[in-house]
């Protein structure tokens, strides 16, 4: 009889542990009234980069995406490249063709040859599209959230299939940071409301169920969702999500690494990697609930 | 003025009130510092006690702030590691007082001003006084090496139970010495990177560049040194434990030579990752690793054979109950020994699991998912090593009846409970898709919580315990401050 209470905790914790999550739950939907197809101007000049504040220059002015790629975005392009042969099914999953990296047998680094790698699975649970054998379509209520679960190739062949491509790390750095060696986009300090990230008690997560999830690209814009005040959280230059909601990957491919680098920390990410000089890496085949990206231009 | 003398003295002349005094600064430091971070900065518990306190913790500054924060406990934990081997360890009384008072000197000096500066903004004179700390400690160690030289007579081992040489040297010492020196040695490999990134605090933490092929003599020398020197910390703690348990017979002759062999090969790999031999250097490391643990199951088996033992004593033919009731009976003894055993669950066997399949698995996941596990095994060792010393310390102070079996199940329960629900959390991504991963990591992390507070809980009521008997006039300390732990060794 004594044993009763500590069996039904044991088994209690247990049960809480396995709980299915409802990856469907409802979404609170909102216009953030930002315009996920604008752009942004980064002049050619000095910036300061990384942790300690070193003096770099891109000698070239470029654009960039003032928000991530969105869903409905990256639902456009599927239901174009698909059917125009770029992309292709193949053991249910989207795939693409890549020319390959040159190898360098470093220590721990996978060959990339030319060939065909994943774009974007077809079957997991925690994508926000569905496809029913012949069209994409945005899970109700997405449509304006950043892409997520997208490999390093599928943010590349996005990019290059405008013909546009990822930014690199450093134009991404520059682009968040502005010139004056910030840690955030916004400035020296985090607050709960300046951007999404974990236990960040924004009105897409509960912690208690599902955790965390994306917020609509542009949300940390000054306004009031539903009596939830976010703060303006653009980067000096004028974009927005810079920090949280989604890694972003880049396009860099370093000698004797396979790894792709991400930049911006995520919805899942504690507060110390939101801080704009913190690289995160993957294989590029990886994909996950935490990870988009926004693509970069020559200037116009 | 002659209450607070007597008082002084007991706390800072004794074994016992030294060990008290560290285990004391350690559990405030703790409890400050651990509010501002994990679950405690999401109940924003963090944003409070930086208000309240007036701390500055600027955000490019997070890395040196963790660096300095490691090291002055790290360091509390090598002065209370001292105070054990210079209380249970003959040696010239010269050499005791010397050892102390620079350990003492140099754990206080960077606990404090090493904290104050990391935290509360740039005053320079702090920073020179925590490295001053820090160098006294080295010196210490230097000091201790000399105490513990093991080929002078007076030290030899008479007594043919223990392992020795056939001239007489004593083999444990020589196991104490091989791990002292190459402690300080060791202690190299993180001056001389330490003072070259301190300067101007271009620092890293070691798991944010692992993935990076072209590192760096400095970022190997620090990988390193924070590798061997938690290593040897638990060296250090294992001979202790041997010396407490009062380890001997055929065991301690086999686990002797295979301690000090597994501590110098230990050694010789992890330092050879600045050298040529980088490449080779793991292979090196896990042919050093394999007799140290060895000495370590030589022990276990000692202690836990020797408790069952002296537990069925006056029974005839004990049965497995009565054999397995004997070996529970003293979770204090028992539960230092089974925490070594425990680590190889959530610690070695981490390892080894992620070496074995590291690019397969582990180097697929984005690299914040490795830094977990990196991050999340080796402060699970550290976490052991205090769990061991507080297990040792109830022994010490003489805990008895159900105070000593509350304090030791409770810390073996609680600790063990944490670390299981902290291993299932660095490894849940071979268990759960990361989409779905929320209510497993609300459950480990709950259990890591409340296995962590309730520990510091214990912690917390044996030191206000300690605190209030210093008020007493005849209290315990009074009766400790005559005690040495070599009195006390197997009793």
């Amino acid at each position: 009889m004594k044993r009763i209470p500590t069996t039904c905790l044991l088994l209690g914790v247990f049960l809480a542990a396995c709980g299915s999550v409802d990856l469907d739950a409802p979404i609170p939907v909102y216009d953030t009234g930002v315009d996920p197809d604008a752009w942004v101007a980064i002049p050619a000049g000095e910036f300061l980069s990384g942790q300690f504040d070193d003096p770099l220059a891109l000698d070239y002015d470029y654009e960039i995406m003032v928000t991530d790629a969105t869903v409905a975005q990256y639902v456009d392009f599927l239901n174009t490249a698909l059917p125009g042969g770029t992309l292709e099914i193949a053991a249910g999953k989207i795939v693409g063709y890549y020319p390959g990296d040159a190898f360098h047998g470093a220590r721990h680094e996978v060959e990339i040859p030319a060939g065909k790698y994943l774009i974007v699975p077809l079957d997991d649970p925690a994508s926000r599209f569905t496809f029913d054998g012949g069209t994409f379509e945005v899970r109700e209520g997405y449509e304006n959230h950043p892409m997520t679960n997208v490999s390093w190739f599928g943010a590349r062949a996005y990019c290059g299939y405008s013909g546009w491509r990822l930014p690199t790390e450093l134009e991404w750095e520059k682009a968040a940071r502005g010139t004056d060696g910030r840690p955030y986009p916004w400035g020296d300090a985090l607050a709960r409301n300046n951007a999404n990230f974990y236990a960040s008690r924004d009105p897409f997560e509960d912690m208690s169920s599902f955790g965390s999830r994306t917020s609509p690209v542009g949300f940390y814009n000054g306004l009031s969702y539903a009596g939830y005040a976010t703060l303006d959280s653009a980067s000096p230059y004028g974009m927005y999500d810079m920090a949280g909601n989604v890694w972003q990957w880049t396009g860099d491919v370093y000698e004797g690494m396979h790894y792709r680098f991400m930049r911006g920390g995520s919805k899942d990410s504690y507060d110390m990697d939101l801080r704009l000089w913190v690289r995160n890496n993957a294989a590029p085949e990886y994909f996950g609930p935490g990870v988009g990206f926004r693509c970069a231009r020559e200037a116009r | 003025m002659q209450f607070v003398q007597a008082r002084f003295n007991y706390l800072f002349k004794s074994t016992k009130g030294l060990i008290l005094v560290a285990i004391a600064m350690i559990a405030l430091e703790t409890a400050i510092f651990g509010m501002l971070s994990g679950p405690m900065a999401e109940f924003g518990v963090r944003d409070f006690v930086v208000r309240v306190l007036n701390m500055n913790l600027i955000p490019a500054e997070r890395e040196g702030r963790i660096i300095i924060l490691y090291h002055s406990i790290a360091m509390a934990v090598v002065a209370i590691e001292t105070y054990m081997i210079t209380g249970l360890l003959k040696m010239k009384a010269f050499h005791r007082t010397a050892v102390r008072a620079l350990v003492t000197c140099g754990y206080l000096l960077a606990m404090v001003f090493g904290m104050g500066f990391a935290y509360w903004g740039h005053s320079w004179p702090l920073h020179g006084l925590y490295i001053a700390g820090l160098t006294l400690v080295f010196f210490a160690g230097v000091v201790l090496v000399v105490a513990l030289w093991p080929w002078r007579e007076e030290y030899y081992q008479a007594d043919n139970a223990y392992s020795r040489t056939k001239r007489g040297v004593d083999l444990e010492r020589v196991a104490f010495f091989a791990a002292a020196l190459t402690t300080v040695i060791s202690a190299g490999f993180g001056a001389v990177p330490g003072s070259y990134f301190g300067n101007g605090f271009r620092v890293m933490l070691a798991e944010n560049i692992i993935r990076y092929p072209d590192k760096t003599t400095l970022q190997y020398s620090v990988i390193g040194h924070l590798h061997i020197m938690l290593a040897l910390i638990a060296i250090m703690l294992t001979l202790i434990v041997g010396r407490w348990l009062d380890f001997k017979g055929l065991l301690h002759k086999l686990a002797m030579p295979l301690m000090i062999l597994g501590t110098i090969i230990l050694n010789l790999g992890v330092w050879g990752v600045v050298t040529p031999l980088e490449p080779v250097a793991h292979m090196i490391i896990y042919v050093g690793a394999t007799p140290s643990m060895l000495a370590a199951l030589c022990l276990v088996i000692f202690g836990w054979d020797k408790l069952i033992r002296s537990g069925v004593a006056g029974i005839s033919k004990p049965n497995f109950r009565q054999k397995l009731g004997a070996l529970l009976r003293d979770p204090l003894k028992f539960g230092a020994l089974w925490q070594m055993v425990y680590m190889n669950f959530t610690v070695s066997g981490i390892g080894i699991l992620m070496a074995v399949r590291l690019d397969e698995i582990f180097r697929v996941w984005p690299a914040r998912e490795e830094r977990i596990e990196l991050t999340g095994h080796w402060h699970i060792l550290s976490a052991i090593v205090a769990t061991i010393i507080l297990l040792y310390y109830g022994d010490m102070i003489g805990l008895k009846g159900r105070i000593r079996k509350l304090y030791g199940w409770s810390i073996v329960v609680l600790s063990d409970l944490a670390f299981a629900a902290g291993t299932t959390f660095e490894m849940k991504r071979l268990f759960v898709p990361e989409a779905t991963q929320q209510p497993l990591v609300n459950t480990v992390m709950l259990l890591v919580d409340f296995g962590l507070g309730m520990l510091l809980v214990v912690l917390a009521l044996a030191m206000i315990w300690r605190l209030l008997d210093l008020f007493k006039r005849k209290g315990r300390w009074a009766e400790e401050i005559g005690h040495e732990l070599s009195a006390e060794v197997g009793g």
